[in-house]
């Protein structure tokens, strides 16, 4: 069996009342293609379909998608991984609103990380070499730098779905971590004050869709539980 | 900063430390009321009235029901905030589970303190 038959989510707002699935047939010849592949042979069959991509590596975090189900970077995604008995349906990231087809409006999610402010803040002089870190401190940053904000994980997050303008998302808090774990970095204080209410932090459930889905294999939640800790401590 | 004035401890960090704390001693009322009733097969008003008769029974007892309706406060908060999206719908909700958990710990004290 080398068809396979992909449902995808298709709206134009400017000519459709509502969305709908359309369904195309892609001759893959037996090959284990990934899906941003097959979006591009069904796009040589209907050129009015809309997706994003750029990198198609795996680093531009642009082409995430819903892909049977579980968000994930088309480009780097293999038929196989999610297929189901050869049927791959395709839709676009939930819980964000829809600008046509696959493409989604990510602004509430951009919000939501500039609200942490995703740059080193330094209130001491500025020396005449670089801010220096000693090994053992660089090393609390990985797995929090390497985020190339796809927004998989914070739109696989129920809790971002019913409050994307007050809970920041994993995607947002792991940045708003690797700032806090920072050694070089001096606004701790204020950065855990903007982030105690009921709301910003705490609306994480811990049910762990963000670490479930993302494609870099990062752990948002592990992130949160550390901010948690700070505020705590930092409370108490 | 996201404001918010009808939660439970005005803070996430203080509603979290509530909510944890809350769900632990009445994790430990449980667990101390399912032993009672293992150890007390044939339960007669005697001793379940000399197991209330004793006042750190009563206290216990009443630290529990406070529990209970913090513990409730700031969950059916958090679900009244996740799933009610019409404001005056929300606060509507949120007034009644407040006056209901009051109520229920007026009336907890009165069969505990009473005749």
């Amino acid at each position: 069996m080398s068809t396979l038959q992909v449902s995808i989510y298709r709206y134009n707002p400017e000519t459709d009342d509502a969305p709908y699935m359309q369904e195309f047939q892609v001759d893959t010849q037996g090959r284990d293609l990934m899906v941003l592949n097959v979006i591009q042979m069904i796009k040589e069959q209907d050129s009015t379909l809309a997706y994003r991509r750029s990198c198609r590596e795996g680093v531009c975090g642009s082409d995430g998608v819903n892909m049977n189900g579980k968000n994930g970077l088309t480009c780097v995604t293999p038929i196989s991984e999610v297929t189901k008995g050869n049927k791959l349906v395709l839709r676009p990231l939930p819980g964000l609103p829809v600008v046509r087809d696959l493409v989604v409006d990510m602004s509430m999610f951009y919000k939501q990380y500039e609200r942490i402010q995703p740059y080193l803040q330094n209130d001491a002089s500025e020396p005449a070499i670089e801010r220096l870190q000693s090994p053992e401190d660089r090393d609390k940053l990985d797995g929090l730098y390497e985020c190339i904000l796809c927004a998989c994980c914070s739109t696989s997050c129920p809790s971002f779905w019913w409050n994307p303008d007050k809970f920041v998302g994993p995607a947002g808090l792991l940045q708003a971590y690797r700032f806090l774990a920072d050694s070089r970095d001096t606004a701790t204080k204020e950065r855990l004050s903007s982030l105690d209410d009921p709301f910003s932090v705490f609306r994480c459930r811990g049910i762990m869709n963000c670490v479930n889905v993302c494609p870099k294999g990062l752990n948002p939640t592990r992130a949160i539980g550390k901010i948690r800790e700070m505020l705590l401590s930092n409370a108490t | 900063m996201v404001t918010n004035i009808t939660n439970l401890g005005r803070s996430g960090v203080s509603d979290w430390l509530i909510q944890r704390a809350s769900a632990v001693i009445l994790a430990l009322y449980t667990i101390f009321m399912v032993a009672f009733f293992l150890f007390h097969p044939h339960l007669d008003y005697v001793a379940w009235s000399s197991l209330f008769d004793r006042t750190w029974m009563k206290i216990f007892t009443l630290l529990a029901l406070l529990s209970i309706a913090a513990h409730a406060w700031i969950g059916l908060w958090i679900v009244s905030t996740d799933y009610i999206k019409k404001s005056c719908v929300r606060l509507g909700v949120q007034t009644a589970v407040i006056l209901a958990l009051f109520a229920f710990v007026i009336w907890g004290v009165q069969v505990l303190w009473g005749a």
